[in-house]
């Protein structure tokens, strides 16, 4: 086992007592809580963390944080397998297993590090421009070489067994960034007394301040206040409304017992504080990437926090103030500090002064041009800097060193801010994008993210360092995405100007860390490429997530199942006990067909609707919508929704209702009955349940607030038993009622209220099927029991339960219509109802029903269709034409021309298509609904159903659609 | 999420809100046999940068259609107010 030769004696918020054991590519570590993976790894000397995405060049430890772009590991195994997570962001645990990614066979022996020996042909665009004929082979040679070889890591094949949750918080002040100057935010709004939420996406407060306040804990005894570390606000939304992700469990192998992993955050919050801080730049010289080479802030959080000495010699270099204090911080560790290079040539006296008493040489106006070792750094090579800033002068040096602390300026975290859609400024004076505008109603920036920080000695802009040796050799400016100087350089010359394209050409910013080190210096170069400003050349655009969010999280649990509700009739559990097969029907579950002795939905369907036709049959009808309507201008309302008469409807009966959208199309149908003077219960379509109520109160409320009417949706309070067949009407006779069910007191369309086998109901003696036939509706509670008696009273009568396929069945034979005909394009006259129509009242969409297109002669009609080989079937959505279809006639490579594609369907002879199919168990032969051209005229002629897919022409003659009793006198009788 | 303050259920997400277009369209009234003025109130709709007035019908809270006035460029709701009131001029 490797010992932690870099740990410093003391110091670090590490637990030093609380040793932890860990595995890393197979070998075996110690670290203590309180590290990351990170910082334990780099206590035991590791200095090599993965290959580079194209390269496969060595790559080390960059930062300290989110922003880390190099050190991307796979935890887990199996399941629980998940690739590309920062090692600077894993809290180690007992038993932690990680793996390194993009190396094979390993990490120090990695065999596609042959790409870095070619890079000079693996440009920007390398892919685009290589791999582009034949093109036969893009998907089966070329993705898959370019994926294996340009990799990150690889996405688990199983399930997640884990669980996520979502939850909702809601706050007067939601502080985004533990850090100091979120602290204090947090502790002034909590001691005025708000509600106050402090979010932190690490597992600690404090950020990179070296010893944590007593702040955090007086912060955490406030009751008003709540800390959530290990939370990431991941996406900004309208109305301070943010996602956060809360890491419950990461920090352990698996979750404890009842917990989820992550847990999704919606939080709410009346003003929100922004204290993301900011992100250090890299300096862009040759060999930048070198492991040893880290931002000074990443180096500073290691021997501060972690107290691990990330290499024994260092230099500093930086272009800014704020890598002063970071030199200081190492020589107190015990790194043996040699240089600090100031590219400056004016440098903070203050500092200076502080750096050189502890014997430190500052050398200003000066910059490292180039890191050197094979693997890992060994020297870097000094050199004055010009002072137009293009060359390099002497004096040149050459320092050797195992580490390079360096400091590119500071770029505010602003990518939270930007999500609604902003743009952040740039100041010049600070080399930074500041929130500027992006700041909306109660929203603060604080700290570093609001760009506030001092210079004594404002930062030299600098954003790559010219090359002595005449541009030999790779200088990085995004890591993750091995884009270097002359990539930017390559797409400026080939006539690349936005930064989008430049991000798509080149990937800059793109992939797991979305160049959070990277963006602007890509930005900068452009510009400098291109000879204009950086505000000129634009700002990448920030989107959610700010850091990769496991789809897990996202999805909360909705997955499966959970993804949508379920709606059950109270009689579900019978339906299963009697093997229902179910079928959806928008959120509702129906029965289907209920197959008996391995029958097929074919044979279960046809032995229903049979037994329905010769006896009696029951179906839960419990899903169509149901609506009480009541008030004084109750009888008005129905009069201006239904396009036919209600107002001659008296107290006791039901009418068959067609309600019209406001273009004049056919909206809805149902059975409304009038159950007192100013009383209505109305029934719409399963589907159109919730949008015909949603109108109808859009209509009382917005459009006509003076009707006095009041309308209630009493869907799910009513249970709806359809019972059809000859013998229904023996079957509730002898269930036991006080209502009178002959033929004189409850006629077809009679409703009436009274009970059934004691249990409350309201009868409808409607028919869907033309049978004999009643809708029995009875509360809810009632359903299950009210069904099950009918079931057991019904066998005398050789009752059947059917579903919606028989059901089906029924109505086409009738040639009612259904959900396939009210197809939204459809008007009454198309289906056949145009009769219905008031000519004596106004009604909604009575206006535009008149619209010429609407009223043409030719427009598709209802018409029965029935196969002239009666043994053929008929398939919804053929076509039909007067002459068969053969578009397969066509010679192999014949390709139709665009012309043909494009031909319209009177070009094409459609005349119309099939709307509903079913075999008719009465008849004994296949029979449609369709939308045929002159319907009407065309009844007794010979037209073809072409299906095209399946190759078919079937002889169909037109026919009326009532197929079955068209005059109606089962119904009746 | 843009947070709409229902009059009578309080500050609510968007999700509990059917969003149902401009709210400055009126009906044409209920016997009108002007085509064309169905034609406009059915098709035709502006489509605002800045203030607008919407209506939206708080489909799973109190079921009430309410006019509220949102800023199409940056989704901050400035006023909301029951449909049913605001035109018969109640408040």
């Amino acid at each position: 086992m490797a010992r932690q030769i870099n740990r410093t004696a003391g110091g670090g918020e590490i637990d030093r007592g609380q040793t932890i054991r860990f595995t890393f590519d197979g070998k075996q570590y110690e670290g203590f809580a309180g590290d990351t993976l990170a910082s334990a790894l780099l206590a035991n000397g590791v200095r090599l963390y993965g290959r580079s995405f194209k390269y496969h060049r060595p790559r080390g430890l960059v930062a300290a944080g989110s922003e880390e772009p190099n050190a991307l590991v796979t935890m887990r195994s199996g399941a629980r397998r998940e690739p590309n997570i920062p090692a600077t962001m894993i809290e180690i645990y007992e038993g932690l297993v990680a793996e390194s990614q993009n190396r094979w066979p390993s990490l120090s022996l990695d065999v596609m590090g042959v790409n870095n020996l070619l890079s000079p042909i693996f440009v920007a665009g390398f892919y685009y421009k290589t791999f582009m004929w034949p093109a036969s082979l893009w998907e089966p040679v070329y993705e898959r070489l370019i994926r294996r070889a340009a990799g990150m890591g690889i996405a688990p094949d199983q399930p997640d067994p884990d669980r996520y949750e979502r939850a909702h918080a809601f706050c007067d002040v939601l502080v985004i960034g533990g850090g100091p100057v979120g602290i204090q935010a947090a502790l002034k709004a909590g001691e005025a007394g708000e509600r106050v939420l402090l979010v932190e996406q690490m597992p600690w407060l404090g950020g990179s301040i070296e010893k944590l306040t007593t702040d955090a804990d007086t912060l955490a005894e406030m009751g008003n206040v709540t800390v959530m570390t290990r939370t990431t606000a991941f996406g900004q939304y309208d109305g301070n409304c943010f996602a956060l992700v809360e890491r419950v469990a990461d920090h352990v192998s698996v979750p404890p017992e009842g917990q989820p992993r992550q847990r999704s955050w919606v939080a709410r919050a009346k003003r929100v504080v922004f204290a993301t801080g900011a992100h250090e730049r890299p300096l862009v010289f040759r060999n930048n990437d070198l492991p040893g080479v880290m931002l000074a802030s990443a180096a500073r959080d290691y021997v501060n926090r972690f107290a691990v000495r990330p290499g024994r010699n260092a230099v500093v270099f930086t272009n800014n103030d704020s890598a002063y204090e970071v030199t200081l911080n190492l020589s107190a560790a015990g790194v043996d500090v040699s240089l600090l290079v100031d590219a400056r040539a004016a440098i903070p006296e203050k500092l200076a002064a502080k750096v050189r008493e502890a014997g430190i040489e500052i050398l200003a106006g000066a910059v490292v041009t180039r890191a050197k070792g094979f693997g890992k750094l060994r020297a870097v090579d000094v050199a004055g800097l010009s002072s137009d800033g293009k060359s390099v002068v002497a004096p040149k040096r050459k320092v050797v060193c195992d580490l390079l602390a360096m400091s590119g300026g500071w770029s505010p975290v602003v990518h939270l801010m930007c999500h609604k859609g902003g743009r952040p400024s740039y100041d010049p004076a600070r080399l930074a994008f500041l929130p500027g505008d992006l700041l909306g109603l109660n929203q603060s920036a604080v700290g570093g993210c609001a760009g506030d920080w001092t210079d004594e000695v404002p930062p030299r802009e600098l954003w790559k360092i010219p090359q002595p040796d005449g541009g030999v050799g790779k200088a990085f400016l995004d890591f993750q995405n091995d884009v270097s100087t002359k990539d930017v350089e390559l797409a400026h010359r080939e006539g690349y100007v936005s930064v989008e394209h430049l991000k798509r050409y080149t990937m800059l910013g793109m992939a797991t860390d979305q160049g959070k080190t990277a963006n602007i210096l890509g930005l900068a170069l452009m510009a400098e490429a291109r000879g204009v400003s950086i505000p000129e050349v634009g700002t990448t655009t920030f989107r959610p997530p700010y850091t990769p969010t496991a789809l897990g999280a996202v999805a909360a649990g909705e997955v499966g199942r959970n993804f949508v509700p379920e709606r059950f009739s109270p009689m579900q559990d019978w339906h299963e006990e009697h093997g229902a097969v179910m079928v959806e029907a928008g959120l509702w579950m129906r029965p289907r067909y209920y197959p008996k002795d391995g029958e097929d939905i074919h044979a279960a369907y046809r032995r229903e609707a049979k037994a329905v036709r010769e006896a009696v049959g029951i179906v839960d009808v419990t899903s169509l919508g149901k609506i009480d309507v009541q008030g004084p201008d109750a009888t008005k309302f129905l009069e201006r929704v239904y396009a036919n008469n209600f107002a001659t409807l008296k107290v006791g009966r039901a009418r068959y209702g067609v309600m019209l959208r406001d273009d004049g199309v056919v909206y809805d149908d149902g059975t409304t009955s009038r159950i007192a003077e100013n009383h209505y219960f109305m029934t719409t379509t399963t589907a159109n349940a919730g949008p015909v109520m949603a109108f109808m109160e859009k209509l009382l409320q917005v459009d006509w607030p003076e009707l006095r009417v009041h309308l209630t949706s009493v869907s799910d309070q009513w249970a709806g038993i359809a019972v059809a067949g000859p013998k229904s009407r023996e079957l509730l006779a002898a269930l036991g009622t006080d209502i009178d069910m002959s033929n004189d007191a409850l006629p077809f369309m009679g409703v009436v209220d009274g009970t059934l086998d004691g249990a409350p109901v309201r009868i409808f003696r409607i028919s869907f099927s033309g049978e004999l036939a009643y809708e029995i509706y009875t509360t809810s509670e009632y359903g299950h029991a009210l069904w099950e008696r009918a079931w057991e009273a019904g066998q005398t009568f050789g009752v059947v339960p059917y579903g919606t396929e028989a059901m089906a069945a029924l109505r086409i034979e009738k040639g009612h219509v259904a959900g396939p005909e009210l197809d939204g394009l459809t008007t009454m006259d198309d289906l056949g109802l145009g009769r219905m129509a008031s000519k004596k009242k106004h009604f909604v969409g009575g206006v535009l029903m008149h619209r010429p297109a609407l009223l043409e002669a030719d427009r598709p009609k209802l018409v029965g269709l029935i196969p002239v080989d009666r043994s053929l079937n008929l398939k919804s959505g053929a076509l039909i034409r007067e002459a068969p279809f053969h578009p397969h006639d066509r010679p192999v490579g014949d390709v139709a021309s665009f012309d043909e594609l494009t031909e319209t369907p009177e070009a094409a002879g459609l005349l119309g298509h099939i709307t509903s199919v079913s075999y008719s168990p009465e008849l004994g032969h296949y029979v449609g609904l369709a939308l045929v051209a002159n319907g009407a005229e065309r009844q007794g002629s010979l037209m073809y159903a072409c299906h095209a897919v399946k190759g078919e022409n079937i002889e169909v003659e037109v026919v009326s659609p009532h197929f079955v009793d068209p005059d109606g006198e089962r119904l009746r009788g | 999420m843009i947070r709409i303050d229902c009059p009578f259920c309080g500050p609510r997400d968007h999700g509990e809100f059917t969003y149902a277009g401009d709210a400055t369209k009126v009906r044409p009234a209920h016997g009108s046999t002007d085509m064309e003025a169905w034609l406009d109130y059915v098709y035709f709709r502006d489509n605002p940068k800045g203030v607008h007035k919407e209506l939206w019908h708080h489909a799973h809270g109190c079921r009430q259609w309410l006019v509220v006035e949102r800023d199409t460029t940056t989704h901050d709701v400035l006023s909301v107010a029951f449909a049913k009131l605001s035109k018969s001029g109640g408040g």
